[in-house]
């Protein structure tokens, strides 16, 4: 009963983060600042929501399969992060800075 | 109390979708499209719960990779053209000149 | 040595996926073990970078870390999102210098930077990693350094 709630409580916490993200990617004016909030918020709403269905089934093997998606979200998420930016970077997109020159 | 996350992941999977169609430049699309694949595997693993069918979830491990893979290809594509003329690729050996 | 233990692992990973014991699925999954294995050691990819066991003690303290930083970057993030009005950032480019000696320190240091409060690291070379930081606050952090301290990072120097 206790788990039910706790899992519940996960699931909608990682519903919601995921909603904000996707709003996070409207209201904000140029790339650079978009990938800030796909990135931060995809990997805390993958984790809420898969912790939520693993408190669901206990300890199963449907358990190991879903700590697996995680670990490989947990792992490629930054990754593609790294990859768009630098890409960007490369492909000569600027970013819009507060600070006009690269600071050594 | 699934059926509230699949409706929170659908619409955030619409905005993703929406920024794919929108954005300016062809990163902001690779990133709209990165998330709606994260959020695709998210919510197979969370339809796997909701019909009871758990097989699902072999299916969402392999969408994660495929996800993961596809981006980086796309990415690369964009980059430089083609696949593979940042590596010179000498049609003797077949093997990969690293410089 | 290592080719065993990473054998035996692949083959618990099988074991795992399948959740069979038939002999038939058994000897299948013995057949791609040793077929990976194979491939592998012709693409000659399993060293200490791509199979660090020698830092396997140190990931769960440093994993718990990450963990804190991250949840802590998602309020902040939030926060930032959900401000009505005007949106309140002040994006910046800094170059922080990297301390780690092995490659795979500094890719660990890279994606932790990535994973954490508001910054996303563009480019990573031997000295120092390029970094676009949503604010002012997240720079500064990263300039002072704690982060890099933690980092799970030693072995073999190349």
């Amino acid at each position: 009963m206790i788990i039910d709630i706790l899992s519940g409580l996960l699931l909608a916490c990682g519903g919601l983060l995921g909603v904000i993200g996707g709003i996070g990617i409207h209201r904000f004016p140029d790339f650079y600042s978009r990938l800030h909030a796909v990135g931060t918020t995809d990997t805390l709403c993958a984790i809420l929501i898969i912790l939520g269905l693993i408190l669901q089934t206990g300890l199963t093997l449907d358990a190991f399969k879903l700590l697996l998606i995680l670990f490989f979200l947990f792992f490629t998420s930054p990754v593609a992060s790294h990859a768009l930016a630098n890409a960007a970077m490369h492909g000569g997109l600027k970013p819009w800075l507060s600070n006009a020159e690269i600071k050594k | 109390m699934y059926i509230v996350v699949t409706i929170a992941i659908l619409i955030t999977m619409a905005l993703a979708l929406a920024r794919a169609l929108l954005g300016p430049t062809v990163y902001d699309r690779i990133s709209a499209v990165n998330m709606f694949g994260t959020k695709t595997v998210l919510l197979i693993a969370v339809f796997a719960f909701f019909s009871g069918r758990t097989d699902l979830l072999d299916i969402a491990l392999v969408y994660a990779l495929i996800n993961f893979i596809g981006v980086v290809a796309v990415l690369r594509l964009v980059q430089y053209g083609d696949f593979h003329s940042s590596a010179k690729t000498s049609t003797k050996t077949g093997k990969i000149n690293s410089e | 040595m290592k080719i065993f233990s990473f054998g035996a692992l692949l083959f618990v990973l099988w074991i795992l996926l399948s959740g069979k014991f038939s002999l038939l699925l058994l000897s299948l999954g013995g057949g791609s073990v040793v077929l990976t294995l194979i491939i592998a050691k012709r693409m000659n990819v399993i060293d200490h970078e791509s199979y660090p066991v020698h830092l396997y003690a140190k990931f769960p303290a440093f994993f718990i870390y990450i963990m804190v930083e991250i949840i802590k970057s998602n309020f902040v993030m939030i926060k930032r999102i959900l401000k009505l009005g005007k949106i309140d950032i002040s994006p910046q480019l800094v170059n922080i210098p990297v301390s780690q000696k092995t490659d795979l320190g500094r890719v660990i240091y890279a994606n932790s930077i990535t994973l954490t409060p508001g910054t996303v690291s563009i480019e990573l070379d031997p000295d120092w990693v390029t970094v676009h930081a949503l604010t002012k606050e997240g720079a500064d952090d990263l300039l002072e350094g704690s982060m890099a301290r933690k980092i799970p990072d030693q072995g073999v120097e190349k």
